[in-house]
């Protein structure tokens, strides 16, 4: 095993099953200490199991792991003391104020008084919870419990923070901060576990993507490497005339990696690119030269389901838990 | 920190987050004041005006079985607490903390405990509105309070222990008040032990309830109506030291069941 202080996070063949169903069929990864893993898969894929498991809620059928250089079955006392959680679904008590919850975290951390308190103070501002911090916590929206979890995760500064899905419903804005915080806490020296649906938001944050499907890994790497076996994004267009299909594909083969996809009915064409905005700009000049009236243009970066197609063969739409 | 002094710490910091829930929902006006006024008002009137010749001395026979009952459903509280905080997610949350193991549900009974002493406060001062008075000494009394709040923690860790069994919520709210009935008013709550049918007497005669309650009488100075049969036997002459063991034996079963159900349903 490698020296722990080097990695942060260490997980071997763990195996899960619950009933009939095995979430988790021999998981393996490991994450470097002060970078971000991003877990990435469809409902029921294991994301949450495995997130239980290294957070001590949840003992392993076999397999083993580690988490700051401490097994998380044999010592989950000093695994906890490390580590700061923010689950898939909210875990604040809707009675408590957003101040008394986080109050409470870090007494619960074994802080004083004041510490807590001064601690729940600084979260709250950081986390735009100011002006709610004496309200109870069930009068707060979605994204504001949201936000309140993860700051609760964030109480006692831990080495490791495990965030289940951090961004699920949150706006815009919400998942703007909350990447900011991720990326604040990397800066600062943590290592961070997250899970996600978004191909998008991995690719943000996550030093490394890991890809899981009915308990298994079935790909992991940097974004980059995994993109490039996706085949990058895709450029499309719609088009006033459709006389101009014929010129417009040409452009497109030129800027494409790949042949482009015409279609009459819609004026529509798309092509693969290597070369994301540069291609668009390229396309769009060369268009534009030959007087080609365009009404809609977008580049898509490949999203989860596109990732699943290529390493699967199949849609992640249609892995969803039947329940 | 040694185990029971972190777990007493953390136990602490639980319960002070329960009542502050107690507090915000209202519980309180359910289990510390709407409930024990009704009953003591209720039995003390509909009952006593329609039992025995002499319905004065039976509300003061009665005040004591009032106040083990509602004490006794208290417990109730802790079963739905746990279930809910099952349910939500809490105690993921606490689970993922280094705290004590045994501060969620200790945090919990001590909390319960704090609701059954503004219950009994409470009852104390409807049962001197409708005639009830302590009669004995001092000591005596305070041994009886003492005694009910034994008694109170101790079912509110078989309500734990219930709370963390059950599948949902909606089964914990009826599950925790259903066995309440039948080993509640069967005892010496209400009515004397001496007249009930043979089994259902040797029921009541060794049941818990009804050692806390004739102790609590004693302790009080209540005496028996007229007309009731004088109860006896061991646990009717030993009161107190069989209310004390019973109170013992339950904490001795169920306090570790409780902490195992506990590790075992928060880590399934
Ligand atoms: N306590 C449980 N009892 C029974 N089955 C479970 C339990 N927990 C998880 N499962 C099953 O294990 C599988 C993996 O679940 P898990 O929650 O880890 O998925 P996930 O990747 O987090 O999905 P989602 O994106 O929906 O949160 C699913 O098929 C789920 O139904
Ligand atoms: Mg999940």
């Amino acid at each position: 095993m490698t020296a722990s202080n080097q990695v942060a996070v260490r997980a071997e063949a763990l195996i899960k099953t619950f009933g009939n169903t095995r979430a988790l069929d021999g998981v393996d990864l490991e994450i470097p200490t002060g970078t971000v893993l991003g877990m990435l898969g469809p409902n029921g894929a294991g994301k949450t199991t495995t997130v239980r498991i290294l957070t001590t809620l949840l003992r392993p059928d076999s397999g083993r792991a580690w988490v700051a250089g401490h097994d998380v079955t044999a010592e989950p006392d000093k695994v906890r003391r490390a580590i700061g959680l923010s689950g898939q679904y909210a875990a604040v008590d809707e009675n408590l104020t957003g101040y008394e919850n986080l109050y409470m975290v870090g007494r619960l951390y074994g802080m004083n008084r004041a510490r807590a308190g001064a601690r729940a103070k600084e979260l709250l501002t950081r986390f735009r919870l100011n002006e709610a911090a004496e309200r109870p916590a069930k009068t707060y929206s979605g994204g504001m419990r949201r936000r309140l979890d993860l700051a609760g995760a964030l109480v006692a500064e831990p080495a490791v923070v495990v965030l289940d899905e951090p961004t699920t419903g949150l706006d815009p804005r919400g998942r703007m901060e909350t990447w900011e915080v991720i990326g604040e806490l990397v800066a600062d020296g943590a290592t961070v576990l997250l899970t996600t649906q978004y191909l998008e938001e991995a690719d943000q944050l996550a030093d490394t993507i890991l890809v899981i499907d009915h308990g298994k890994v079935i790909a992991s790497g940097t974004a980059d490497k995994l993109k490039s076996q996706i085949g990058g994004e895709r450029l499309e267009l719609v088009l006033a005339e459709a006389a101009d299909l014929p010129a417009t594909a040409k452009v497109l083969a030129e800027v494409g990696s790949a042949e482009p996809v015409v279609d009459e009915h819609t004026r529509r064409a798309h092509v693969p690119v290597d070369t994301g905005s540069k291609a668009l700009i390229e396309a769009l000049r060369r268009l534009d030269a030959q007087d080609i009236a365009v009404l809609d243009v977008s580049l898509h970066r490949p999203t989860l389901d596109d990732v699943f197609l290529s390493l699967t063969g199949h849609s992640a739409e249609e892995e969803k838990d039947p329940s | 920190m040694t185990v029971l002094t972190q777990g007493l710490r953390d136990g602490s910091i639980v319960a002070w987050r329960n009542l502050l829930n107690v507090r915000r929902n209202a519980d309180w006006l359910f289990a510390a004041v709407i409930q024990p006024v009704m009953f003591v008002l209720l039995f003390a009137y509909v009952f006593a005006g329609s039992i025995g010749s002499n319905p004065a001395a039976y509300r003061e026979f009665l005040l004591a079985g009032i106040f083990v009952q509602t004490v006794a459903f208290n417990s109730a509280f802790t079963v739905i607490g746990l279930a809910n905080d099952l349910q939500k997610g809490i105690i993921d949350r606490f689970r993922s903390l280094p705290m004590s193991r045994l501060a969620v549900l200790l945090g919990r009974t001590v909390s319960d405990l704090v609701v059954s002493c503004g219950a009994l406060l409470i009852m104390s001062l409807c049962g001197l509105v409708v005639g009830w008075r302590i009669r004995g000494s001092f000591l005596d009394a305070v041994a009886a309070y003492l005694l009910l709040l034994l008694f109170a923690f101790a079912l509110s860790w078989v309500g734990a222990l219930i709370g963390l069994a059950a599948p949902s919520v909606e089964v914990a709210q009826s599950a925790g008040l259903v066995w309440l009935f039948p080993v509640s008013f069967i005892s010496s709550a209400f009515v004397s032990v001496g007249g009930m049918p043979g089994p259902l007497r040797a029921f009541a005669e060794w049941n818990p309830f009804t050692s806390v309650i004739n102790a609590v009488r004693q302790l009080f100075g209540n005496p028996s109506p007229p007309g009731l049969p004088m109860p006896h036997g061991w646990p009717v002459d030993h009161a107190v030291l069989y209310t004390v063991l019973c109170a013992a034996v339950i904490l001795l079963i169920f306090v570790p069941l409780s902490v195992a159900k506990y590790r075992k349903v928060a880590s399934k």
